[in-house]
């Protein structure tokens, strides 16, 4: 589909909506938002991508295979679990290691297996959908 | 608020189960749809329909400040509808092929040209 | 760095997670990620034997994850049958990745199937593990998506009709296992599975928990694939590659058997109202359904996808008969059948794979040529068929002294009756194969790939020293008979001490 309007709003929209998806990730542990919504939102970018100019063009502003996007969200999420059962406590007990104290936006990220485990949803997210995207659109 | 919930759900419910009946897959998808939201509308009004506080406990306290709502339910339904928009867009994904490669969107025809 | 004991109940559902990712990022290189695969599921083999020895030695083991303490947080629990059902699941998965490799030859699809059999495994022990009513309603549902996806990829077309029923009969079950779930919640406020056991039994039965047990016993029946529910099975099953049927015919529906098992032991009480007389009419109706829509197949695969439906009556006969010695019974049966199951269908797929076809009337005279394939497949189908001294023997008469114990006379006839029907099947498929004369058109039988033959005769040895030494695994079962029978004492290895009713 070619319309001027949407490539021009999409160029606009696309950075917004990846700093966005970014912000709710890294809010996400106290305030809402977290891994699953920031990765929709960008999920959502690419295809706005994707629908305003092309989908090989929105594969290759990806880099990395969707599937291999998954692959490194679960293992992320999974050794985020498994932090806390090698540390002799539960799985997914939280372990926490420190904080950035300020960020623009977003103001202090606590670090630790919590914030480890929303990016590995992040990352899967972003994944399923684009994959599930990129078939369909291949399919017709 | 409570009976129009109620019947709402059930209205649902008796639609989605007259949709699953029927031989077509297009309609068949319809009712799984419909069915979902029935079942997500039910965990709602299983948590009360109530206006209490939201159930965060102040720096000061050990429990939060009753009466204080229950959030369960919610995050039960964000759960279910996730998984439910990952099945049924996998099914409409396998129904347009299986579509696709049949011709038809009849459930049992395929049995007779196998 | 110490490691709690309970990382053994959180690694079953780790390793298959992490496995499966690796599995992705490895899909270009694909005989890395098959050996990779495989030990992947050997580790998680590794610790179910881990596990079944920590709760032989130590009891009900629990782990609450996330440190969120019992019932508000997701607990993990390892019982008996759980643990046994984690071992036997480790097992079939090892077994099922190895053949994998013979039998998925286009690399490309074999490069996409590895990573979600794992995750297959993964649902698969979530749902034996959890402590937790809407967790297991998640590791049924991630157990789900994997084998759509399994049946989808693996479907050949003008098949896809047989996954579109399973689909959406499986959704269908899965919507009312949701009800099922809020109306619990509803009524006890609870999902942790030990805490509903005591909310539920301190009140009366009231009709919307009655409501709930109705709507909960139908979506596992469902699964389970009891009468009249199983449709989808026939339907579908024969329609993916060996390796995946194998691995649906013996986990899935075995899954149905063990939430049926769980549920009505632990928070609904099967002796209250009419959920016995229902499970008992469904399990006599359920065995000779099976048995005789298999006497009407003849092609292999079908007529075994028949006899699954036809063994889960058995199972769930255990089930409704109800006391500590049926229950230890269906223990024992579930694990004797998924590997016998399991193995038949690899042997269904060597058979093709020597004479060509799937067909009875296309193949023949397999025994002169192909001795140690005849032995083989020898084993699992008479145990199937409850042949003295093969393991389903066993299974089928602990059945039977507990029935007769509480004088379930008709369906015991029935059992007898559809296990001579089983054994009927039995020869039907070996006489036709092995001993009738190899029909014309038939080509010369070729050798089976030796990856394929490996994991059958370990399933074979395996079904064989059950049936050796059946005393070490009839001892487990009759313990863990006995701790499903009392379910106090999981309710206070979950929920501590003072909790016992």
């Amino acid at each position: 589909m070619e319309s001027l309007f949407l490539r021009t709003a999409a160029t606009l929209i696309v950075p917004l909506q990846i700093g966005l998806s970014v912000f709710l990730l890294l809010r996400g542990h106290n305030e809402p938002g977290g891994g699953f919504i920031g990765g929709l939102v960008c999920a959502a970018a690419i295809l706005l991508w994707g629908i305003s100019r092309d989908f090989p063009t929105a594969r290759r502003l990806m880099r990395l295979h969707p599937t291999t996007l998954i692959g490194l969200g679960v293992l992320t999420a999974v050794g985020s679990g498994l932090a806390g059962s090698l540390l002799g406590l539960s799985f997914l007990t939280g372990v926490w290691a420190g904080s950035i104290p300020w960020l623009p936006f977003v103001g202090e990220v606590k670090l630790g297996t919590p914030l480890y485990f929303d990016i590995g949803v992040y990352l899967t997210v972003i994944g399923v959908i684009t994959q599930i995207a990129f078939a369909l659109e291949e399919a017709d | 608020m409570g009976s129009a919930l109620a019947i709402t759900i059930g209205v649902l419910f008796a639609v989605s189960i007259y949709l699953l009946l029927r031989r077509s897959l297009a309609k068949v998808i319809f009712g799984l749809m419909l069915f979902g939201q029935g079942v997500n509308l039910l965990i709602f009004s299983a948590g009360k329909m109530v206006r209490y506080r939201a159930p965060i406990i102040p720096p000061d306290a050990t429990t939060p400040p009753a009466p204080y709502a229950d959030p369960l339910p919610q995050a039960l339904i964000l759960t279910a509808i996730v998984i439910g928009f990952g099945i049924l867009s996998f099914s409409v994904a396998l129904i347009y092929r299986a579509y696709r490669s049949r011709g038809t969107d009849d459930l049992e025809t395929e049995e007779e040209t196998r | 760095m110490t490691l709690r004991p309970d990382i053994l109940i959180a690694l079953p559902l780790a390793l298959p997670f992490a496995t499966a990712a690796l599995l992705i990022l490895l899909r270009r290189w694909v005989r890395l990620q098959s050996a990779v695969s495989v030990l992947g599921a050997a580790l998680l083999f590794a610790d179910g034997i881990a596990l079944t020895a920590a709760v032989e030695r130590a009891g009900i083991l629990t782990m609450q994850s996330g440190r969120w303490i019992a019932p508000f947080g997701i607990t993990l629990v390892a019982d008996r049958l759980a643990a046994i059902m984690v071992l036997v699941t480790g097992f079939v998965a090892l077994m099922t990745t190895l053949y994998a490799v013979a039998d998925i030859p286009e690399r490309q699809t074999r490069a996409g199937m590895q990573p979600v059999i794992h995750l297959l495994v993964a649902g698969v022990c979530g749902a034996f593990l959890t402590g937790d009513l809407f967790n297991l309603f998640v590791w049924f549902e991630v157990m789900l998506m994997a084998s759509f996806v399994l049946l989808a990829l693996g479907a050949r077309a003008g098949h896809l009709g047989g996954a579109v029923k399973y689909l959406v009969l499986n959704f269908l079950s899965s919507g009312l296992f949701l009800t099922a779930l809020g109306l619990l919640y509803g009524k006890v406020g609870t999902l942790n599975m030990a805490d509903m056991a005591v909310k539920l039994r301190g009140g009366d039965e009231t009709r919307l928990a009655l409501a709930a047990g109705s709507l909960l016993l139908i979506s596992f029946a469902i699964k389970a694939g009891v009468f009249p529910l199983f449709s989808w099975l026939p339907a579908s099953y024969h329609t993916a590659p060996i390796a995946v049927s194998a691995l649906f015919a013996g986990l899935l529906t075995k899954v149905g058997v063990y939430a049926l098992l769980r549920a009505y032991t632990l928070f609904f009480a099967l002796d209250h109202g009419w959920f016995g007389p229902i499970l008992l009419i469904a399990s006599v109706l359920t065995m000779a359904v099976g048995v005789l829509g298999a006497a009407a197949q003849y092609e292999i695969r079908r007529i075994l996808s028949w006899h699954i439906i036809s063994q889960i009556g058995y199972m769930t006969l255990g089930i409704a008969l109800f006391t500590q010695h049926a229950l230890a019974a269906t223990v024992f049966y579930v694990i004797h059948h998924i590997v016998v199951k399991t193995n038949l269908f690899f042997l269904s797929g060597a058979i093709e794979q020597s004479a060509g076809s799937d067909r009875l009337s296309r193949i023949g005279g397999l025994y002169r040529a192909y001795t140690l394939l005849a032995w083989l497949f020898f084993i699992p189908a008479f145990s199937l068929g409850g042949i003295p001294p093969l393991s389903g023997f066993f299974a089928k008469f602990a059945l039977l002294r507990a029935g007769f114990e509480v004088g379930a006379y008709f369906a015991l006839a029935v059992g007898l009756l559809v296990g001579a029907l089983t054994l009927f099947s039995m020869t039907k498929i070996w006489a036709e194969v092995f001993w009738k004369e190899a029909p014309e058109e038939a080509p010369p039988p070729r050798r089976v790939a030796p990856l394929r033959l490996l994991p059958i005769a370990c399933m074979a040895l395996t079904t064989l020293a059950i049936s050796l030494y059946p005393q070490p695994l009839l001892r487990y079962s009759e313990a863990a008979g006995a701790q499903l029978h009392d379910s106090s004492v999981y309710i206070r290895a979950v929920l501590g001490k003072e909790a016992a009713p």
